[in-house]
């Protein structure tokens, strides 16, 4: 029984060591959300938020087959609002592709959509063709 | 609950009529759908382009130079990677057969402005794999790049040269993007798509506008009382290669 001391010593230190991964990262980085830039001059999405950042991706494929294959460009809403469905006027219409899009990709790690090898950011071209 | 014979035979008896009275009501119901369809005018949607008064404004190209601001179309100096949606040839080149060997002054030095024919029965949509293109209800041949896997199929199907491969990233040939519409990438075909994205938003294409002599003339080629079909009651006008059976929408005045 006197090694007691050494024993709640050495599970201390085996407990810090094995946790110590988990601190080293907590400490560095934070899980604070991407300062994500929202439009100043609309309130609604063509979506509620929740369903934006559940499936937006699955809506830009629909809008994508709609538009091309099918030559069906109107979208209406939850609301009853009449979109345009169109990645260029009507979602960077308002949001901003380096401060929203952007952001929220690179935080999650999500590299994929080869939307832009295509599709222009207006607000990128606009400075771009500027000399 | 014992059936008998005789009900047995009754029921089966009515089952049937009851079938065959249900064939009938659907087929009463398809013809109905079929008469309102053929009611519904057709489009076919086509370009006259009228030679005469293009030729009267030598070396201009305000139509190619509009259609590769609004298509951001890559301006490549090797012609081996030229990317075109509408482009010019030497009459002789594109009527070879219309011509009578005394005609150098009218014809021979006239360029004339091409683009895809967006014919009624287009060779490069049969071969396509991935239908990637194919033939709207309007007549027009579409493209989506998104399911182009870059094959060049269509390519080789076209017997009018319509189609162009980007060899190469275009976006570095583009001198201005135009952010309304997309670029390509590297491994894509593309072509001439009659400004579908204009036509929905009720504007004319982008040649037919920009030409300031008013060559181009743009409607529905199905509607007897439409302007193209106006100017083909009236004038002589080519098709180029009609002998292939494409049917192409795009005539020519002389």
């Amino acid at each position: 029984m006197r090694d007691r001391v050494w024993i709640f010593i050495g599970l201390a230190v085996f407990v810090a060591a094995f946790t110590a991964p988990f601190w080293h990262v907590h400490a560095k980085t934070s899980a604070r959300q991407p300062d994500l830039v929202l439009p100043a001059n609309q309130k609604e999405c063509v979506a509620p938020a929740s369903t934006m950042r559940d499936a937006h991706m699955q809506m830009l494929l629909n809008w994508r087959e709609d538009v091309v294959r099918r030559g069906d460009r109107r979208y209406v809403a939850f609301d009853g609002k009449v979109y345009e469905k169109s990645l260029t006027h009507t979602c960077l219409g308002c949001h901003s592709k380096a401060a929203f899009c952007d952001r929220c990709h690179e935080y999650s790690g999500v590299s994929g959509p080869y939307c832009w090898n295509c599709h222009s950011d207006p607000q990128a071209t606009v400075t771009r063709s500027r000399p | 609950m014992k059936i008998t014979r005789k009900e047995f035979l009754r029921l089966t008896g009515l089952s049937l009529l009851a079938g065959g009275a249900m064939q009938v009501v659907r087929a009463i119901g398809q013809g109905g759908t079929a008469a309102r369809a053929a009611a519904s005018q057709p489009v076919r949607l086509g370009m006259v382009i009228d030679l005469s008064k293009c030729r009267e404004k030598d070396g201009c190209n305000e139509c190619i130079h509009a259609c590769n601001t609004t298509h951001n179309i890559p301006q490549i100096a090797n012609r081996a990677h030229e990317v075109k949606w509408i482009w010019t040839e030497p009459f002789g080149t594109v009527f070879p057969s219309a011509q009578t060997g005394y005609a150098e002054q009218s014809y021979t030095k006239v360029q004339v402005p091409l683009m895809c024919n967006h014919c009624a029965e287009p060779p490069c949509t049969r071969v396509c794999p991935t239908r990637a293109t194919w033939k709207r209800d309007d007549g027009i041949v579409m493209m989506d790049w998104h399911r182009c896997i870059g094959c060049r199929y269509c390519i080789a199907a076209c017997p009018y040269g319509s189609r162009s491969f980007n060899w190469q990233d275009p976006r570095p040939a583009i001198a201005s993007i135009n952010p309304d519409f997309p670029t390509r990438t590297k491994g894509i075909v593309e072509k001439c798509n009659f400004c579908e994205e204009r036509l929905a938003r009720g504007m004319k294409p982008a040649c037919v506008e920009a030409c300031p002599q008013g060559v181009f003339t743009f409607g529905n080629l199905a509607d007897p009382e439409s302007e193209p079909r106006d100017l083909l009651r009236s004038r002589f006008a080519l098709q180029r290669e009609p002998e292939l059976g494409t049917g192409p929408s795009v005539y020519y005045l002389m």
